[in-house]
């Protein structure tokens, strides 16, 4: 854990004490939701990530793109701080961290899925959705067992936002299933679900839609752009679909071989040559049709001077 | 001996305290999915705190001396269960045998713990809760049985909070459980603490209300096995799969040998019936491992959904 996390005033978003680190450079002046500085991570003298500066706004849907082994996951790993990078650090909310402390991850306001499904599969849907209120609660066990005072209160209180985070993404009617017997789309929306109900300023999404059939993407899709219009999360999702990161995301970060190539709005990376080179040019098995169509229709709209 | 009392002081008794054993492990490994093979020890250090408190505190009610042998063995318990903090799986398991060995020793070696008693065998004093003496065969029962209800209801309240759910998310997901706020390591010596709490309850049943005497050899690795099996047939994370795998763990003995012996006459002998007794449940575990990994309890529940059609 970094030494100003420690001497900063706990969950203040207000600007860490200068002396304590008089050379550190100001956070970005726009008040960046999460800021990357410098990031790099290499696993045994492989580089998986390389000095990645990165600047998300709030409220904004970022993409990160890429081929597979860009680094896209490890930097969804460093921002939750599954991983320690070697050099650099994660800005969140006015703090820097050399790594970010995944425990109080939720009480930074930062929730996130997981590319493969990560979910209690022994709890059901409504279980899975409630234990995520965990970081707010309070009362020990005995308290909990006896379920009084601020245990009750606590109690409640998860209990009833789980219930609005369950209709706003349409679990209601599985709330009872055990999540391990729910078809892949559906434990990926309550995978969602357990990530919003601790209410987070941001939201990582590692591969909300891979593996997922169209109708599923399409109500994802649907569901994080409700999430960012209702809550206001700022969102950053890794997803192979381009079709779909084009049209769901505000701007598009391209990695490959750990580095960044590209930063800018769909239109902006679409038309970027040296992503065409390295990443739309490069047509994996499975994104053939969807990316002659998604980079074709690109060309032509933005021949019409408009995107989409 | 009359059959009455052989049906309780042989077979419900100590079922009961097998039971509460096997509840207290399920809670740990089924639950919060830390192996533990060190549960007789938990028992040991239970029966033989309870003997001590009860000896050496002048006027202590035995409900008392129950908690403070609970809490013993949670102490005990989280020593033991803090290389869960770095170990997994069978790692964990082969960590927690040290407190097999040590606690079996500590027993053994320092005579304290047994009053200087030349043989180690210590008599149990007499039951006493609330003002009620639980003598007879009866009496021992239901006092074990009064004891087990209540810990198992406090147990089942447990599952159903936010702790109870905090078990499951580490044994399903680590990772997951950390980065939504779970605090995995203190939520795993917790699991410890309360796992073997229960199993040190579980051992003054099996000490006092069933084999009335107190020894450390009775609480031998054979007997932490014992309740593994009984967690693995009657399914982990099932509070009835414990009682399940109990009854068929004490039960199955019985039925075999008056069975061996109706059929085979003399040739069944002692030794025939030991032999025949571990193949079978060796053949039953391996079974229920291949067909029903989740036990008698989802066995139950597959028949009575049968019934009901």
């Amino acid at each position: 854990m970094s030494t100003e996390s420690l001497t900063a005033p706990v969950a203040a978003p207000q600007k860490p004490a200068r002396p304590a680190v008089p050379h550190r450079k100001e956070p970005c002046a726009g008040h960046a939701a999460l800021r990357l500085e410098d990031i790099t991570l290499s696993f045994g003298g492989v580089v998986a990530v390389s000095n990645i500066d990165m600047s998300v706004e709030p409220g904004e849907i970022r993409a990160i793109i890429g081929p597979n082994g860009a680094g896209k996951s490890s930097l969804i790993n460093v921002i939750s701080g599954v991983y320690r990078p070697d050099r650099g650090r994660v800005w969140i909310g006015g703090r820097s961290y050399a790594q970010v402390p995944t425990q109080k991850l939720a009480r930074l306001g930062v929730a996130r899925t997981f590319q493969n499904l990560a979910l209690f599969r022994g709890l059901s849907v409504f279980d899975n959705i409630v234990t995520a209120r965990v970081f707010a609660r309070r009362a020990n066990f005995i308290e909990q067992m006896i379920g009084l005072g601020r245990a009750r209160r606590e109690r409640l209180d998860a209990r009833e936002r789980a219930e609005r985070i369950m209709s706003f993404l349409d679990l209601t009617g599985i709330r009872h299933t055990v999540v391990g017997t729910l078809p892949y789309g559906l434990q990926k929306r309550v995978e969602l679900a357990r990530a919003l109900v601790a209410s987070p300023q941001i939201l990582l999404l590692d591969e909300p839609m891979a593996g997922m059939t169209l109708p599923d993407k399409r109500d994802m899709s649907r569901f994080v752009r409700a999430a960012r219009d209702e809550f206001g999360m700022t969102v950053i999702l890794i997803e192979h679909d381009i079709g779909v990161v084009m049209g769901l995301s505000d701007r598009v970060t391209v990695l490959e071989h750990g580095r960044k190539i590209a930063d800018g709005t769909p239109a902006e990376v679409k038309a970027d040559q040296a992503v065409i080179d390295a990443y739309l040019g490069v047509v994996h098995e499975g994104d053939e049709e969807e990316l002659a169509a998604s980079s074709g229709s690109g060309r032509r709209v933005s021949s019409n001077g408009g995107l989409r | 001996m009359s059959g009455t009392s052989y049906l309780f002081d042989a077979i419900l008794t100590p079922l009961l305290a097998l039971s509460l054993a096997a509840l207290g492990l399920n809670l740990l490994t089924g639950y919060a999915g830390q192996l533990s093979l060190g549960t007789a020890a938990f028992m040991a250090v239970g029966a033989f705190a309870a003997y001590n408190f009860n000896l050496r505190v002048e006027g202590l009610p035995f409900v008392i001396s129950i908690g403070l042998a609970g809490l013993s063995a949670a102490v005990v318990g989280i020593f033991f269960g803090l290389p869960s903090l770095r170990l997994k799986g069978f790692y964990l398991a082969v960590s927690t045998l040290a407190a097999q060995f040590f606690v079996q020793w500590a027993l053994t070696k320092f005579d304290w713990f047994s009053n200087h008693n030349p043989s180690g065998v210590i008599d149990a004093p007499p039951l006493v809760l609330f003002g009620i003496t639980f003598g007879g065969a009866v009496g021992r029962y239901l006092f074990a049985l009064t004891v087990v209800t209540a810990v198992t209801l406090l147990t089942l309240r447990l599952l159903n909070t936010q702790t109870g759910h905090n078990f499951i998310a580490v044994r399903d997901h680590e990772l997951a459980a950390r980065v939504i706020g779970v605090p995995v390591l203190r939520t795993k010596l917790l699991a410890f603490a309360i796992s073997s709490f229960i199993v040190g309850v579980a051992g003054v049943l099996w000490a006092f209300a069933y084999l009335r005497t107190v020894e450390p050899h009775g609480f031998n690795l054979d007997r932490s096995f014992q309740i593994l099996f009984i967690v693995i047939i009657g399914g982990l994370a099932s509070i009835r799969g414990a009682f399940f795998g109990a009854a068929l763990i004490v039960v199955f003995p019985l039925v075999l040998s008056r069975v061996g012996s109706f059929l085979l006459g003399s040739y069944f002998d002692s030794g025939v019936l030991d032999m025949s007794q571990r193949i079978v449940l060796g053949v039953l575990i391996i079974a229920f491992l291949i067909l029903e990994p989740r036990g008698l309890a989802s066995l139950f529940d597959r028949l009575v959904r049968f019934g009901k059609r």
